[in-house]
């Protein structure tokens, strides 16, 4: 004789009712939690810039940004404009890090957007920092960072970030012995844009030539490092000629 | 032991060494390979495994006579691919540093053959208290195996363990590398998981020798 559960029509109102189960229970979670994912991912990226132009609490090796509690009182601090140029156009925007790169980017595929760019300008110790956000590709997904140059596009510091890069391997970029490289490399050589690349075997692996336009790349990371070249050089040209207006 | 009678212990100790799922089953090689690369990655997804097949083989057992037959692996699917989405979801509101390193994990979790193995052979047919001990079991045979290549991988590869430089400094020629000892950068690429993973293998069998097919 069958069994209760081998009917097509349980097998159906089983399946039917599953999914209803299923969904609600996530779609519940989902909405419930949005409010607080969203918050800390917007204090996810007050910190990365913050820590890109230097303001963290790094330790020797470890990358440690400055504490929840204190980060946005730490970010109007420091950060003194936050700038979203597009083309000739250039407009201040108190709420320009939450700009979405990623829709900017397909946005901008079709020819009739001008992509906007924020720019972050931060002063510390008397310095100006510009902190540029920038996004890629790497080997598995989407890979992000924040740059912070000074006003010749020299790098004062970075920070790398990944969805989902090979622990141990492409993961890397977001540690300190990759970031810390490109601290006092040039994005410029002499008049044109040359962007920084992420090198095998360049010869010099402790990075003391900072006009090289090189870092030393992750062994076993080839895709990653690729990546991080790739849209540090498309990402930063198109902030090229609001620089050109600082000189 | 109190709480466990023979029988019960025996689904923790057993695949952990004579029938573990990694080495003598050959399941979950694939996450083996790609994660075990550093030791902290090994740990870290030796524990979230541990967590979603405990909880997924509870709730698969509990269910185990409404289930249609017909489209248990879908279900057997949802199940796990709910848990881990929820996981995280409460990861990402109120840890997100630790939901930040395990995001990667998630996917894998999701596909890994022992936890879809073990719902199929043990928690359709055996009650959820068995089940629970059967997954923690389980992902703890898993867990060790990979905390051993992940040791050997690290070490060997990068010279440190969980990001420690404990054999000195490669740059600076500190410690072994001032006796031009060098790191072998082949141990971070996945095919020297399953030279590693064949070592263990080999000496699990010759260890005992039942385990060798004729």
């Amino acid at each position: 004789m069958e069994k209760r559960t081998d009917k097509n029509s349980y097998t159906l109102l089983f399946a039917f009712i599953m999914v209803v189960i299923v969904g609600s229970v996530l779609a519940f979670a989902a909405s419930s939690l949005k409010g607080k994912i969203d918050e800390n991912k917007r204090i996810e990226k007050q910190q990365n810039i913050l820590y890109a132009m230097g303001v963290n609490n790094n330790e020797e090796g470890s990358v440690e940004f400055v504490s929840k509690d204190i980060v946005a009182a730490e970010f109007s601090k420091y950060i003194k404009k936050q700038l979203i140029i597009q083309g000739d156009n250039v407009t201040e925007d108190d709420n320009a890090y939450l700009l979405d790169l990623k829709k900017e980017q397909t946005l901008s595929k079709d020819g009739n957007h001008k992509r906007r760019l924020p720019l972050f300008i931060g002063e510390k110790e008397g310095k100006t920092f510009y902190v540029a956000p920038i996004r890629g590709k790497g080997l598995w997904d989407a890979i992000w960072g924040y740059v912070a140059m000074d006003k010749n596009m020299v790098v004062q510091g970075v920070y790398f970030d990944h969805k989902g890069e090979t622990p141990g391997l492409g993961a890397n970029i977001k540690q300190r012995f990759f970031m810390d490289d490109f601290t006092g490399e040039e994005m410029m050589s002499g008049n044109s844009f040359k962007g920084i690349s992420v090198a095998k075997g360049n010869n010099d692996p402790t990075n003391k030539d900072k006009t090289d336009h090189e870092v030393d790349a992750i062994a076993g990371a080839t895709i990653t490092g690729d990546g991080v070249s790739a849209m540090i050089k498309s990402e930063l040209k198109l902030y090229v000629p609001y620089f050109k207006t600082l000189q | 032991m109190g709480l466990l009678n023979k029988k019960d212990a025996k689904l923790i100790t057993d695949p952990f060494l004579d029938n573990n799922p990694v080495t003598v089953q050959v399941l979950g090689i694939c996450s083996a390979l790609a994660i075990t690369a550093e030791l902290k990655a090994s740990i870290v997804m030796a524990i979230a495994v541990m967590a979603v097949l405990a909880i997924g083989n509870v709730v698969i057992s509990l269910m185990r006579n409404i289930i249609p037959s017909k489209i248990r692996i879908i279900v057997q699917l949802v199940v796990v691919a709910a848990l881990v989405i929820i996981v995280d979801l409460v990861l990402k509101a109120y840890a997100y540093e630790l939901s930040k390193t395990l995001s990667v994990f998630v996917g894998l979790i999701i596909t890994n053959c022992i936890i879809m193995g073990r719902f199929e052979a043990f928690a359709l047919a055996n009650s959820p208290y068995q089940s629970f001990l059967d997954g923690i079991g389980n992902a703890a045979g898993y867990g060790i195996i990979l905390i051993i290549v992940g040791f050997f991988r690290e070490l060997l590869g990068s010279g440190t363990l969980l990001g420690y430089k404990v054999l000195g400094d490669p740059i600076e020629k500190t410690g072994v590398y001032a006796f031009g000892y060098e790191n072998n950068g082949f141990m971070l690429l996945a095919p020297m998981a399953l030279i590693v993973l064949g070592i263990i293998i080999w000496v699990q069998r010759s260890r005992n020798t039942n385990l060798i097919e004729e």
